[in-house]
C-alpha cells in the first residue's frame, strides 16, 4: 500500500516538477513593444546569439513598470527592453538599472540617451501620438475630421472617441503628459475634463483605440503613429492625423536590471539592442530611430511627423507620473456611467 | 496480544497497516488542501492588513478602500448587475428546464445539448460576440435602442449567456424530482392548472430555484470575463480586482477588493448549503416521478420559448465563429485565416494554446486521481472523524472562493520569498494546481456521490479477507466508479480549458494560457483573434469531450459488462 | 488446506467468549453489559426486533465497531482491540455485498488471491467452494446477472474462501422472497453441520431462528433476555418481551394467590410449580399462555383449569383456525389455536359453547413490571 502511494506522489511531484524545469543559459526581458513588432526583431538576435535563451514578458507599458517597481526587492528581469524612457527614468531613481555603455554608444543621437557618461537607459526609437481617423464612419455619422486636440472637446465626437487609459498605457500615458506640459496644468486638466465627455471608453493598451477605430467600433482612436500605419497598411479606412498643437512623445529605450545574475548576457542583449542592424528593424515601425542616417519615413505617416514633436521635459515626466497618473484615476476612472 | 483494558476506560481499537495507509492519506489530503487553499487564503488575508512595506496596519486599506469612491462605487455595480443578471437567467432556464422536464416539446435532445455550450466557451467569449452583434458596428445593434452594449447591459447579456446551463443544470434536476401523486390530488381538488403550477411546481422546485439563484449570483458577481471585454467604464468588483493587481501591482489593495469579492460567494455558498440539506427530506422512496402528458398548446409555447433561447445561444456563438473567421469586420467579410496567427499577437501566441491543452491534460489527470483518492479517503477510512470532515470541509471550500481571490492568495502565498515552495512560481505546476483547487468542490461532490452508491460492505469484506484496501480500490472500487471517475476528468478539463479568473495572475510567459491570451489580445485590440482563440477553445473542449465520451466508452464497455444483465 | 485453527486449544474451553460488552453511541447505549458463550461448532442466532443491538453485538465480534467496554476472545485469543484484518472471521451480508464488476469466480477467490497461492491452487479452491454452493456453472457470470439466492451462495462461498474459525451472517435471508428463503435457510444450515463451522447469525425472524440455530440469543434493548435452544425460548420464555417476539401469546394481568393459585378476570388458575417465579402472593403478576396449548378434547371432568366457554369469533389461517374464546361469566377472553380435525370433529362454531382446559404446566407467568 505505502509503496502505491509513494509511488504516486512521487509521480507526481515528478511530472509537475518537469513541468517546472528549464535549461540553457536565461535571459528574462521585460517588454512594452508591440506583439506583432518583437518577434521580427528576436530573430536577428537568436542568429546572433543561439546561445543565449530569452523569456519575453511583454505587457503595456503602466504593466510592465509597475511589475518592476513591484518586484524592487526580487527583481525577475535582466534585461528591460522597448519601455518608455519615462519609466526607464523611475526605475533609474530606484537605482535598479545598472549603468553600462553599450558598443556603438557614439552613434546614437545624444538627445536619445540617459545624459551620464555611463548611461542607464539608451534609447532605441521614438513613439508618438497620433489619431486614427475612420472615414467610413465618420461619413456615416457625419464627424468631422479634427485637426486639433481641442477640436475633440467638440460636442460632434460625444461618444466617438477612445483613447488608452494613461495608467495602465505608456501611449495613453505620453498623451496626458504633453496636453498638461504644452497647455499647463490647469488648462490641461480642463481641456481632459472637457475630452471625458466625449471619450466612450478608456482602454488597456495604447493599440486598441485605434484596432477599434479601424473595425469601425468607434470612429476616432487616440492611439500611435505605428499602429495607425500598420492599421492603415492592413487595409482599414483611416486616414492618419496629427493634431495641430503638437505631438506627445516617449522614446523607447533599453536598460539593464543592476540585480541581473547574468551581466554578461544582458550586457550582449543591450550592445545589440542599440546597433545598426536593430535600428534598422526598428525603423520599419518607426520613423524616428536613435541612430541617425538609419531612419526613414512611414508609408502612411506625414513626414512632418519629427517636426511636430512638443518640446518634451522628461523628467518632468517621469517625476511628475505617479501624482498625474493618480489625479488621472480620480477624476476619469470608475466613473459609473460610460458616455455614449 | 493486547493487556486487558481497565473497566471504564474507552477502549481503543489497534489499527491495521490498512487503517494507518488511509489515515496517512488523509493526513496527506489534509496537508495537499491546506497548502493549495487555506495558506494561500490565509495569505490573502494577512496581506489586506499590511502596508506596501508589509508592516500590519490593521483596517487602513479597508478604510482606504471605503473612502475611495471609484473603488467602492463597484460593490453596487456588482450588486446590480449580480441581481438584474440572476433574475434574467434563471427565469430563461426555468422556462427552458419547464420545456425539457414537462412537456413533450419537440426536440428536446436537441435542446439540452444547446443548453449546455456555454459551459464550453471561455466567460469572455460571449463577452466578445456581443461586441459584434450590439457594439457600434454590431449588425444587431438596432435592438439596444441607442444604449450601450459596453457596460451594465453588456455584462448582463454575456452573463446571462455563461452561467446560463448552471442554473439549467440545477432546475432540470429540481423539476425532475416531482412527485406525480401531487398532480393528482390537485387535480382531483379542481384546482385550475395555473394554481396547480404555483402551488405545486413552484414550491416542489422552490429549493432548486433558489439553489440556482445563489450559484448564478455568485458566478456573475465573481466572474471577470465578460465585465473586462464589454464592461467599459462600468466598473465592477471582478475587473477592480485585476486592474489593482495587474494594473497597478497594488496588491495590498487587490486583496481589499478579493476580500470584499469574497463576501457574496460566502454568503451565498453557506445560503446554497442550508438550502441543500433541506432538499434531501422533499421525495420519498414512495413518490412516482412524473411523466408529462402531450398538450399541444403547452407544448407549442415552451416549444417556442426554447427555440428562441436556443436560437439566442446559438447566433452568439456563431457570431463568435462568423468573426473569428471574417477578414475585417465590418469591411471586409470574407473568409480568412488570419486571425489566427496568433504568433503576431500579444498572450503568448499558439504556444499558449498548446500550453492550455497541457495544462488541462496534467489538471484532469492529476486533479482527477488526487480529488477521487480523497472523496475515498472522506468516505472509506474508519474512524479518525476529525481528519475526515476537515478534508471533506476543505474540499468543500473552493465552492465559496471566487477564482480571481484564489489566484491572488496563490500570488502572496506561492510567491512569498521565504517560501520553500517557490520554485512552482511562474511555472506551469502552479497553474494545475491552482485550477485543481478552484474547481476541487463539484468534482469532489461528484466522486463522493459516486461512491456513497458503492456497497459500505465492499471495505468489510475486504479486510474480513485480508485483502489490503489497495488491492479493493483498485480491483473495484476504480472500475466501479469509472462514469463518475470520466464525468470529473471531464468537467476538469473542460474547465481548466476555459477558466481566465485564477490562472490570470499566475501564468508566465512560458506558461501563457489560450484562454488568457484571448483576453489580452482583446486587451490589445485584437477582437477577432480574441475570437478566434475563444472558438479554438470551445472546439477543443467539444472535441475532448466527443472523443474522450468515444474512448472511454470502450473502456466502460469492458469495465461496465456486468452492468448488463 | 488451511490448519485447523482450533487443534491446540482445549475441547473445554468456549470458542468465543464475550464479557461484559458495553457499546454506547454518545448518550444512547446500544448494548449494555452483554455476557455471551459460543462454543466450537454452534450456530448462534441472534434474534430480536430492529435496535435491539443484536447487529451491534455482531459488529462488535467482526470489529466493525469496537465496544467502550468489555472483551471479546475468540479461540483462546484476545481479540477485543484488534482490527478487522486482524481477526478471523468470513461474513455475509444482507446486501451480499459482491464485487459487481467481477466474476463469481473473482468474487470467490478475492481473498486467496492475496495469499500467495499458486493459480492452480487458487482455482481448485475455487472450484471446490463453487461446488460446496452449487454454483460451478455460474463461475463465469457477474453477480448482477444472478438471482437473489445465487448471489446470497456466492457471498457464502467467498466468505469460507480463507476457512474462517468464525463464520457471521448479518440477515442473510432478509432481501430474498420468500420461497428462495425457506430453501436457503436448509442449505446454510446444512452447510454448517457440514464443515462443523462456528456460525453466528443476525435475525429478526423468528421463525427463521427457530428453524435454524442451535441456540437463539434472544435481545431486547441491548441486552440479552435469554439464551437457549429454540425449543427452551419457545415453550419457556425467559420473560414476557421474550414470549411476545417469539410465537404468539396471551397476555393477561392477573394476582398471584396463595398455592400456586392465579386470579385473572375473576377467573381461578392453577399453575405447575416454578423456582424462577420472583413474585409473592398477593403481587399483580402477567400471565402468559400460547395459543395452541389450549386444550379442547379429551379432558377429564377433574382436569385443572377447565373453563367453560362461548366461542366468540373463528377466523381460518389455512392449516389451522384461530379463535376467540370469552370464558363464561367472566370478562376474560383468551386465543386459542386450534387443528382443523378438532374443529370439524367438536363441530365448533360461532356461538357455540365449548370445554376447554389449560394444562398448568403450560401457564408462565412473570411477576409486574420485572423480566421475571
Amino acid at each position: 500500500m505505502r509503496t502505491f502511494w509513494t509511488t504516486t506522489v512521487a509521480a507526481g511531484a515528478a511530472a509537475l516538477a518537469a513541468t517546472a524545469a528549464s535549461a540553457g543559459e536565461k535571459l528574462t526581458v521585460y517588454t512594452a513593444l508591440e506583439a506583432d513588432q518583437y518577434p521580427a526583431y528576436l530573430e536577428s538576435f537568436k542568429a546572433a546569439h543561439p546561445d543565449i535563451d530569452l523569456e519575453i514578458v511583454r505587457d503595456s507599458t503602466g504593466i510592465v513598470t509597475a511589475k518592476l517597481l513591484a518586484e524592487k526587492a526580487n527583481p525577475v528581469a535582466d534585461v528591460v527592453w522597448g519601455l518608455a524612457a519615462t519609466s526607464l527614468m523611475l526605475l533609474d531613481a530606484e537605482d535598479l538599472l545598472m549603468p553600462y555603455a553599450p558598443a556603438g554608444l557614439d552613434a546614437i543621437k545624444p538627445n536619445m540617451r540617459d545624459s551620464a557618461d555611463t548611461p542607464s537607459w539608451v534609447g532605441m526609437d521614438v513613439w508618438s501620438s497620433a489619431i486614427c481617423f475612420n472615414t467610413v464612419e465618420a461619413a456615416k455619422k457625419n464627424v468631422p475630421a479634427p485637426a486639433s486636440w481641442q477640436d475633440l472637446t467638440k460636442p460632434a465626437y460625444k461618444g466617438h472617441l477612445v483613447m488608452p487609459n494613461p495608467a495602465s498605457s505608456g501611449t495613453g500615458y505620453l498623451m496626458v503628459s504633453a496636453w498638461l506640459q504644452i497647455m499647463g496644468e490647469a488648462d490641461g486638466w480642463a481641456f481632459m475634463d472637457a475630452l471625458h465627455q466625449n471619450i466612450a471608453t478608456y482602454t488597456h493598451s495604447g493599440s486598441k483605440p485605434c484596432k477599434q477605430a479601424a473595425a469601425g467600433e468607434f470612429t476616432v482612436g487616440l492611439s500611435f503613429e505605428y499602429r495607425a500605419n500598420k492599421s492603415k497598411k492592413e487595409g482599414a479606412p483611416l486616414d492618419i492625423i496629427l493634431p495641430s498643437e503638437g505631438l506627445g512623445w516617449d522614446m523607447e529605450a533599453v536598460g539593464i536590471i543592476s540585480a541581473t545574475d547574468a551581466p554578461e548576457a544582458a550586457k550582449t542583449f543591450a550592445d545589440w539592442a542599440v546597433s545598426e542592424e536593430a535600428m534598422r528593424l526598428y525603423a520599419e515601425n518607426f520613423a524616428i530611430v536613435a541612430m541617425p542616417g538609419v531612419q526613414k519615413p512611414l508609408e502612411f505617416v506625414p513626414a512632418t511627423i519629427e517636426d511636430m514633436l512638443i518640446d518634451n521635459d522628461f523628467a518632468w515626466a517621469a517625476e511628475n507620473r505617479e501624482r498625474i497618473l493618480s489625479e488621472w484615476s480620480k477624476r476619469y476612472d470608475g466613473k459609473s456611467e460610460p458616455k455614449s | 496480544m493486547r493487556a486487558l483494558p481497565d473497566a471504564g476506560t474507552r477502549l481503543r481499537q489497534g489499527l491495521s497497516s490498512d487503517d494507518w495507509t488511509l489515515r496517512a492519506g488523509i493526513l496527506v489530503i489534509l496537508a495537499y488542501l491546506t497548502v493549495t487553499l487555506l495558506l494561500p487564503m490565509s495569505a490573502l488575508l494577512s496581506k489586506a492588513l499590511e502596508d506596501r512595506s508589509g508592516a500590519f496596519v490593521g483596517l487602513q486599506n479597508f478604510a482606504r478602500y471605503f473612502a475611495t469612491p471609484s473603488l467602492s462605487n463597484s460593490i453596487g455595480n456588482s450588486l446590480f448587475v449580480g441581481l438584474v443578471s440572476t433574475a434574467i437567467c434563471v427565469s430563461l432556464a426555468f422556462v427552458y428546464a419547464y420545456g425539457l422536464t414537462r412537456t413533450l416539446m419537440p426536440g428536446r435532445a436537441v435542446f439540452r445539448l444547446l443548453g449546455a455550450i456555454p459551459l464550453l466557451v471561455p466567460s469572455l467569449l460571449p463577452a466578445i460576440a456581443l461586441v459584434y452583434m450590439f457594439g457600434n458596428q454590431g449588425y444587431a445593434s438596432g435592438l439596444l435602442m441607442g444604449e450601450s452594449i459596453y457596460g451594465p447591459i453588456g455584462i448582463i447579456i454575456g452573463s446571462v449567456f455563461w452561467t446560463f446551463p448552471h442554473a439549467l443544470i440545477i432546475l432540470i434536476t429540481a423539476l425532475s424530482l416531482s412527485d406525480a401523486r401531487l398532480y393528482e390530488a390537485s387535480e382531483a381538488l379542481g384546482a385550475s392548472p395555473w394554481r396547480t403550477f404555483w402551488t405545486v411546481t413552484i414550491s416542489g422546485a422552490r429549493y432548486g430555484i433558489l439553489s440556482a439563484i445563489f450559484v448564478v449570483f455568485t458566478l456573475v458577481v465573481t466572474d471577470f470575463g465578460v465585465p473586462k471585454v464589454i464592461g467599459g467604464q462600468f466598473n465592477v468588483l471582478a475587473t477592480d480586482v485585476y486592474k489593482q493587481v495587474v494594473g497597478q501591482q497594488n496588491f495590498e489593495m487587490g486583496a481589499v477588493v478579493g476580500l470584499v469579492l469574497l463576501l457574496p460567494a460566502v454568503l451565498s455558498f453557506l445560503v446554497d448549503r442550508i438550502v441543500q440539506s433541506r432538499q434531501g427530506v422533499q421525495l420519498t422512496g414512495r413518490s412516482i416521478p412524473y411523466a408529462p402528458k402531450a398538450n399541444r398548446k403547452v407544448d407549442l409555447a415552451l416549444g417556442g420559448a426554447c427555440l428562441l433561447i436556443g436560437l439566442a445561444i446559438v447566433s452568439v456563438l456563431g457570431t463568435a465563429f462568423f468573426a473569428a473567421f471574417a477578414k475585417l469586420w465590418p469591411y471586409d467579410l470574407s473568409f480568412s485565416l488570419r486571425h489566427f496567427d496568433f504568433d503576431n499577437m500579444d498572450g503568448g501566441g499558439w504556444a499558449s494554446y498548446v500550453n492550455s491543452l497541457r495544462m488541462a491534460g496534467l489538471t484532469a489527470v492529476f486533479g482527477t486521481a488526487i480529488i477521487f483518492i480523497g472523496a475515498y479517503l472522506v468516505e472509506k477510512t474508519r474512524g479518525f472523524r476529525a481528519g475526515r470532515e476537515a478534508v471533506h470541509f476543505l474540499a468543500l471550500l473552493p465552492m465559496a472562493v471566487p477564482g480571481l481571490v484564489l489566484g491572488l492568495g496563490y500570488i502572496f502565498f506561492f510567491n512569498a520569498p521565504g517560501n520553500p515552495l517557490n520554485f512552482i512560481y511562474g511555472t506551469m505546476a502552479i497553474l494545475v494546481l491552482c485550477t485543481i483547487a478552484h474547481f476541487y468542490s463539484v468534482a469532489h461532490l461528484t466522486a463522493v456521490t459516486a461512491l456513497k452508491q458503492l456497497d459500505p460492505e465492499f471495505e468489510t469484506v475486504s479486510q474480513s479477507l485480508r485483502v489490503p484496501v489497495r488491492r479493493t480500490f483498485l480491483a473495484v472500487t476504480v472500475p466501479v466508479s469509472l462514469p463518475a471517475i470520466r464525468d470529473v476528468a471531464i468537467y476538469l478539463f473542460v474547465n481548466a480549458m476555459t477558466t481566465v479568473s485564477a490562472v490570470v495572475f499566475l501564468y508566465s510567459p512560458a506558461t501563457s494560457l489560450a484562454s488568457v491570451a484571448a483576453l489580452n489580445m482583446d486587451d490589445a485590440g485584437d477582437i477577432a483573434p480574441a475570437a478566434a482563440m475563444g472558438v479554438l477553445i470551445f472546439c477543443t473542449a467539444a472535441l475532448v469531450r466527443v472523443i474522450y465520451t468515444v474512448l472511454t466508452a470502450g473502456l466502460l464497455r469492458a469495465t461496465q459488462r456486468w452492468r448488463h444483465r | 488446506m488451511h490448519a485447523l485453527k482450533t487443534s491446540a486449544r482445549p475441547v473445554s474451553q468456549p470458542y468465543l467468549q464475550l464479557t461484559n460488552i458495553t457499546k454506547r453511541y454518545g448518550s444512547f447505549t446500544a448494548l449494555q453489559s452483554v455476557d455471551l458463550t459460543i462454543h466450537e461448532g454452534e450456530f448462534i442466532c441472534f434474534l430480536g426486533p430492529s435496535g435491539c443491538g443484536k447487529t451491534t453485538l455482531l459488529r462488535v465480534i467482526s470489529g466493525l465497531d469496537i465496544q467502550s467496554e468489555g472483551t471479546v476472545i475468540q479461540a483462546g485469543r484476545d481479540i477485543s482491540g484488534l482490527p478487522v484484518s486482524h481477526r478471523d472471521f468470513g461474513i455475509v451480508f444482507q446486501s451480499y455485498a459482491l464485487f459487481p464488476n467481477l466474476t463469481v469466480e473473482a468474487n470467490v477467490g478475492y481473498g486467496l488471491t492475496s495469499r500467495r497461492m499458486k493459480r492452480r491452487e487458487i482455482a481448485a479452491r475455487v472450484g471446490e467452494l463453487l461446488t460446496l454452493v452449487g454454483l460451478t456453472d455460474q463461475r463465469r457470470k457477474y453477480p448482477p446477472q444472478l438471482s437473489g439466492g445465487q448471489q446470497q451462495r456466492v457471498a457464502l462461498a467467498r466468505a469460507l474462501a480463507l476457512s474462517p474459525g468464525l463464520l457471521l451472517l448479518d440477515e442473510p435471508l432478509s432481501a430474498l422472497d420468500a420461497r428462495v428463503r425457506l430453501r436457503l435457510r436448509t442449505e446454510i444450515r446444512d452447510l454448517q453441520q457440514r464443515l462443523g463451522l462456528t456460525t453466528i447469525m443476525v435475525t429478526h425472524d423468528q421463525e427463521e431462528a427457530l428453524a435454524m440455530a442451535d441456540r437463539i440469543v434472544v435481545m431486547n434493548a441491548g441486552r440479552i433476555d435469554q439464551v437457549g435452544t429454540p425449543l427452551e425460548v419457545y415453550s419457556r420464555p425467559a420473560t414476557p418481551f421474550v414470549a411476545d417476539f417469539v410465537g404468539k401469546m396471551n397476555f393477561k394481568r392477573g394476582r398471584l394467590g396463595p398455592d400456586r393459585r392465579v386470579t385473572v378476570d375473576g377467573v381461578e388458575l392453577v399453575y405447575a410449580p416454578d423456582p424462577d417465579l420472583r413474585a409473592q402472593p398477593g403481587e399483580e403478576v402477567v400471565l402468559c399462555l400460547r395459543p395452541e396449548d389450549i386444550v379442547v378434547r379429551g379432558i377429564s371432568e377433574t382436569a385443572p383449569n377447565r373453563l367453560a366457554v362461548r366461542v366468540l369469533s373463528m377466523e381460518f389461517i389455512g392449516n389451522h383456525f384461530h379463535l376467540r374464546l370469552g370464558i363464561l361469566g367472566s370478562e376474560l377472553v383468551l386465543e386459542g389455536d386450534l387443528s382443523i380435525n378438532a374443529v370439524r370433529d367438536l363441530s365448533i362454531e360461532v356461538g357455540r359453547g365449548l370445554t376447554i382446559a389449560l394444562p398448568p404446566d403450560r401457564l408462565r407467568i412473570f411477576a409486574q413490571g420485572t423480566g421475571r
